[in-house]
């Protein structure tokens, strides 16, 4: 498949690339940002086709970093080089940065009072939910024996034995990237 | 407001930045575990507050680091929290998508993708541990939690009608 497509405009100005982004932050809530992007980059103003936007989406998921501004530096610096991909960036952060601090200064008046308190808990139990159901949309990448060991001893040296995740990451990437690399080759797709 | 303090957090959150495969769910774990164990700059319920916060507001999950960052430093502790915790993995990724269109046909290209998943799914589910620890969650939200991951996962409906519905019935809850 070809990325590299010379159908993009590259004459898109930096003001409409924070633009854009920054209604695609304020917009979209956690898990939907890709839905939104889709909407706003590929059907409404065509700068990316579907097939590039989807080797997009895959890189940015697997690469560290929120998928949203991933897919926001990645959109930008295909269309306006890395000052693009800054703007991009900074359009899909600044919003949104700005309603959390004013949420938390709510929160810091009113976060004393059972019922706030109540409200949060539940609102906690909906985003670990969240956070479960991104967990078992990942593993369809998961599906041979030595990969889904690798998952489960990360959650267990992580999630219950509480050892540190810097050092752990740190040996268990280049070993489960070894791994596909010379143990279970297979065409790339 | 001391320096000390800021340049703790850039090097508490610049780290988490570049482990953050899979997106902020995969550090959440760790970031509990440094902010309320580590560096006592909050309680567990608190930060369980954070995290509910982050969920419930537009914007990636990761702004939970500008909370913690106000929380410890004021504003300018917030603006170094949030930088800290984008620019190294936005500096990776955008090192990695140069990389990418420069090696088309490289083995590597695949066996990087598919490595990385492992990893992530493996964090992802430690971070949804880590929050229902630090919450210290009761038999009401570990049902909510479940039947919000079941319908996410086997129903169309929108996270926000679910998260509507949860603020609601835990609100009445808590007036009776």
């Amino acid at each position: 498949m070809s990325s590299e497509s010379s159908t993009e405009k590259t004459s898109v100005s930096l003001l409409s690339l924070i633009m854009v982004f920054s209604r695609v932050g304020i917009t979209s809530f956690g898990g939907s940002t890709a839905a939104w992007l889709y909407r706003e980059l590929v059907q409404r103003r065509g700068w990316l086709d579907e097939e590039h936007f989807v080797t997009a989406l895959t890189i940015c998921q697997v690469l560290p970093g929120a998928n949203p501004v991933n897919l926001s530096i990645y959109v930008g610096s295909q269309l306006r080089g890395g000052i693009g991909g800054a703007a991009a960036a900074f359009g899909m952060v600044m919003p949104p940065f700005c309603i959390i601090l004013v949420l938390g200064y709510f929160y810091t008046r009113f976060g004393g009072s059972p019922v706030a308190h109540a409200v949060l808990g539940g609102l906690a139990a909906v985003g670990i939910g969240m956070t479960l159901f991104i967990g078992v949309k990942l593993t369809r990448h998961v599906r041979r024996p030595i990969p889904i060991l690798i998952a489960v001893a990360i959650f267990v040296v992580v999630g219950v034995l509480r050892w540190p995740m810097i050092p752990v990451v740190l040996v268990l990437t280049p070993l489960s990237i070894a791994v596909e690399r010379w143990l279970l080759p297979k065409k790339s797709t | 407001m001391n320096d000390g303090r800021l340049l703790l957090l850039a090097l508490v959150f610049a780290p988490l930045s570049l482990m953050s495969f899979g997106g902020g769910q995969a550090i959440i774990a760790d970031m509990q575990h440094q902010t309320v164990d580590i560096h006592h700059w909050m309680t567990g319920p608190e930060f369980a507050d954070f995290f509910a916060l982050s969920r419930a507001a537009p914007g990636p999950s990761t702004l939970i680091s500008a909370l913690i960052g106000w929380k410890v430093a004021g504003p300018l502790g917030a603006i170094v929290a949030t930088l800290a915790i984008y620019i190294p993995s936005s500096l990776a990724v955008y090192g990695a998508v140069r990389w990418w269109h420069a090696s088309n046909d490289s083995p590597w290209r695949g066996a990087l993708e598919r490595g990385l998943a492992p990893v992530a799914v493996g964090l992802v589910f430690a971070g949804a541990v880590a929050v229902m620890q630090a919450a210290q969650v009761n038999a009401l939200q570990i049902v909510t939690t479940l039947l919000a991951a079941g319908l996410l996962i086997f129903t169309r409906i929108g996270v926000y009608a679910i998260m509507a519905a949860a603020a609601f019935v835990f609100a009445a809850l808590q007036w009776l």
